[in-house]
């Protein structure tokens, strides 16, 4: 869901290649020639991500080749467009041909779990001890651990420290100061604040540390708690301290904003980190997500991959595929890779390592710890229920709907069949 | 001459020979048909009667629901309006891309220089892709920053500038715009091909009897476009409701389902819901809904033929 920097062409572009490559699949008629597993010496498995990114699909190569070595086979490295993944993976599915090391957005891990695609990890015995509680829920499903990610991430309030120093304002740290901070920030062709609340599942992922922060949840979505989330984002909107452009913007559009002095203040993740570095006079910094009261702590949504190992005909690819898996998930890895990608280890105390490390990563290390799956509660339910709030959240910015009536309507969408 | 008259026993093997020929011909054409349309259509027809989920593409198991698909997608708080989106989006494009198209094939029929070269530089639109041109204006039509609403404010047309993408019925009319201006070259180049196959002689004899510009619109051309009319305003109106890219790339559905039509709705089913079913389901209706223009597009063919 959250990969870095995809403008919407280049999204919606690989939607629809994805989409091609799956009617074929849709239609039953996939070629299913087999991944050719004979049990005898495996010297060479695949591997499948969407790190798409020049740097980062080097950075991933690199560490799978690296892990490769140390279990005797070398890794054919595949990646494909984020959005184009699923659909790949279906067809896959359908073919009997997937890789033998998948990577997946959390998400997306029970749907895939469900079909039955994917080995438990216990059956290669893969100790899943020390990892957050919150990313090891997203990778199991019925009590069976499916999937395991090195490093997580989330979503934090980044601010241009230039502008807010000009203003006056501090870094908010509550809703209120949210709001006054973003009318202060506010002048003629800038905005205070910028949040993505288009109508796709990162639309959702943005506005779920609103949600959760004030005690909201996605299995009751009509409740005072989530009204007062969404009229937030309301009273932002009509203040005129955020663009109503937030109606269309992705995360990427947000980050574009931001980058071009058009908004002080943005909800973003640590990959865009790279990108921010990059632009030599802006003065940016991280704080958490501002929550409803002083001293609450923010309650934000886990993002991050997680490898899996698909189910094939050959034991033996399987068991390599596992060990290059364990390996990626060491300790010294998912510190490398943490540190590559800016993103938070997912053991929790090679995490408290990094955050001393990399004081600019503290404001993530912090949320990450109380981060929460998306699919936690709802499991395989997830996306319909993304698909409400993203819904309400439409409408109430749109003014169509008030947050009540909006949310009301949400609960409806999500719990019909 | 005995030897160039065909003894009669040969006949019947004579004309079987000639049969196997005709379907040989026809073969290949009805092999891709069957293959390419045939297949697809009836797939998706199968599909929309079962519960295709994600876990269906590894199974295999999708259980028979009957018309279950349907009576959801039929019975769904959305599809009213959706439906009616779908109906505005279509009418107002049809109609816009039809009168501008009309209004310039008019005007290129008049000879002056550079016409020709005007004229092609026309098709432009068409042959741009259209997730890079839907991207544009995206980018132009941005309520904010974007160059549409600065020339406004330039102007005093407006002073806080129209929402074209974030007010859920400019968006309709933003996405109906983008469309016209997408189909434009299609309608003018089938109608000025309509308006040249005209006899000139027709109009000189209208000068010559005193009519007007107007009046030998109104006697001579419209009267002899008519057939033509009728095939581009059906083409054009199949052409619409299948719209899925533009709309994904200029308002993605949105604010707030505005600019959601049938075919976004399907996409949305089958390939964010990963809901196959219903997802077909809706397609189907689609289909449905195209091949009714269809048909009318056939007898406005056969019309035009004997006309």
């Amino acid at each position: 869901m959250i990969p870095p920097a995809r403008s919407s062409v280049r999204r919606i572009a690989a939607l629809l290649t994805g989409t091609l490559l799956l009617v074929p699949a849709a239609t039953g008629c996939g070629a299913g020639s087999g991944s050719g597993g004979g049990d005898g010496e495996v010297t060479s498995i695949t591997a499948l991500d969407y790190y798409t990114d020049a740097t980062e699909h080097a950075q991933w190569g690199e560490m799978l080749t690296e892990c490769g070595r140390t279990v005797g086979v070398t890794v054919e490295h595949t990646s494909v467009p984020g959005a184009s993944l699923i659909p790949k993976v279906l067809q896959q599915a359908s073919s009997r041909t997937l890789p033998d090391l998948l990577m997946l957005d959390n998400p997306d891990v029970q749907q895939i779990a469900r079909t039955g695609a994917l080995a438990p990890l216990d059956e290669f015995g893969i100790d899943s001890g020390g990892f957050a509680q919150g990313i090891l829920s997203a990778g199991s499903y019925q009590g069976s651990v499916y999937g395991l990610a090195p490093n997580v991430s989330t979503v934090a309030l980044v601010y241009n420290k230039d502008m807010l120093d000009e203003a006056g304002v501090a870094v908010p740290r509550t809703w209120d100061e949210l709001k006054a901070a973003a009318a202060a920030l506010t002048r003629p062709g800038r905005y205070g604040m910028a949040v993505d609340a288009n109508p796709t599942f990162e639309g959702t992922w943005q506005f779920l540390p609103f949600l959760w922060s004030n005690g909201g949840d996605e299995r009751q979505l009509d409740t005072p708690q989530a009204a007062q989330a969404l009229r937030l984002w309301v009273d932002l909107v009509n203040s005129g301290s955020m663009s109503k452009s937030v109606l269309n913007w992705t995360q990427a559009d947000v980050h574009d904003q931001f980058v071009a002095g058009k908004t002080a203040m943005m909800i973003n993740g640590p990959w865009r980190i790279p990108a921010l570095n990059q632009e030599g006079n802006l003065h940016w910094g991280v704080a958490p997500v501002p929550v409803p009261q002083l001293g609450q702590a923010p309650v934000t949504p886990l993002g991050g991959e997680v490898w899996t190992v698909p189910r094939s005909p050959s034991k033996a690819r399987q068991e390599k595929a596992a060990r290059v898996l364990a390996c990626l998930n060491g300790p010294a890895n998912m510190l490398t890779a943490a540190r590559q990608h800016f993103t938070v280890p997912s053991r929790t105390a090679v995490a408290a390592r990094y955050a001393e490390e990399v004081p600019s990563m503290a404001a993530f290390a912090g949320s990450v710890e109380a981060a929460r799956a998306r699919t936690d509660e709802l499991g395989v339910d997830w996306p319909k229920a993304a698909t409400a709030i993203y819904t309400a959240v439409q409408s109430a910015l749109t003014g169509e709907r008030t947050p009540e009536e909006a949310l009301r309507n949400a609960q409806r969408l999500a719990t019909a069949d | 001459m005995r030897s160039g008259s065909r003894p009669p026993t040969d006949r019947f093997p004579g004309r079987l020979r000639e049969r196997t020929a005709q379907w040989l011909f026809i073969a290949p054409a009805a092999a891709y048909l069957a293959l390419f349309f045939g297949y697809p259509l009836v797939a998706n027809l199968v599909m929309s009667f079962r519960r295709h989920t994600v876990t269906t593409f590894f199974t295999g198991d999708a259980p028979f629901v009957g018309l279950r698909n349907y009576a959801s997608v039929l019975s769904s708080d959305l599809f009213p309006g959706t439906l009616l989106t779908t109906a505005l989006f279509t009418v107002g494009s049809v109609l816009g891309q039809f009168a501008v198209g009309l209004a310039l094939a008019l005007f290129f029929r008049r000879r002056f220089p550079l016409g020709d070269v005007l004229r092609s530089l026309l098709l432009l639109p068409w042959l741009l892709p259209l997730v890079a041109s839907g991207a544009t204006w995206r980018w132009m039509l941005d309520p904010d920053s974007g160059v549409v609403n600065t020339a406004l404010r330039g102007l005093h047309l407006s002073s806080s500038g129209v929402p074209w993408l974030t007010g859920t019925s400019q968006a309709l009319v933003s996405v109906v715009l983008v469309n016209i201006w997408v189909g434009i070259p299609f309608n003018t180049a089938i109608l000025y091909g309509g308006l040249r196959d005209i006899p000139t002689h027709l109009y000189e004899a209208a000068e010559l009897d005193g009519a007007g510009p107007l009046a030998s619109f109104r006697h001579i051309t419209w009267p002899l476009l008519r057939p033509v009319v009728g095939v581009v305003l059906v083409l054009g109106a199949v052409y619409t409701l299948k719209v899925l890219d533009l709309v994904l790339v200029v308002t993605g559905g949105g604010p707030a389902g505005a600019t959601e039509t049938l075919a976004t709705r399907s996409y949305e089913l089958s390939f964010r819901q990963f809901d196959f079913g219903r997802g077909a389901a809706m397609s189907n209706l689609l289909v449905l809904l195209s091949l009714v223009f269809a048909l009318a597009y056939l007898r406005a063919g056969r019309r035009a033929r004997t006309f």
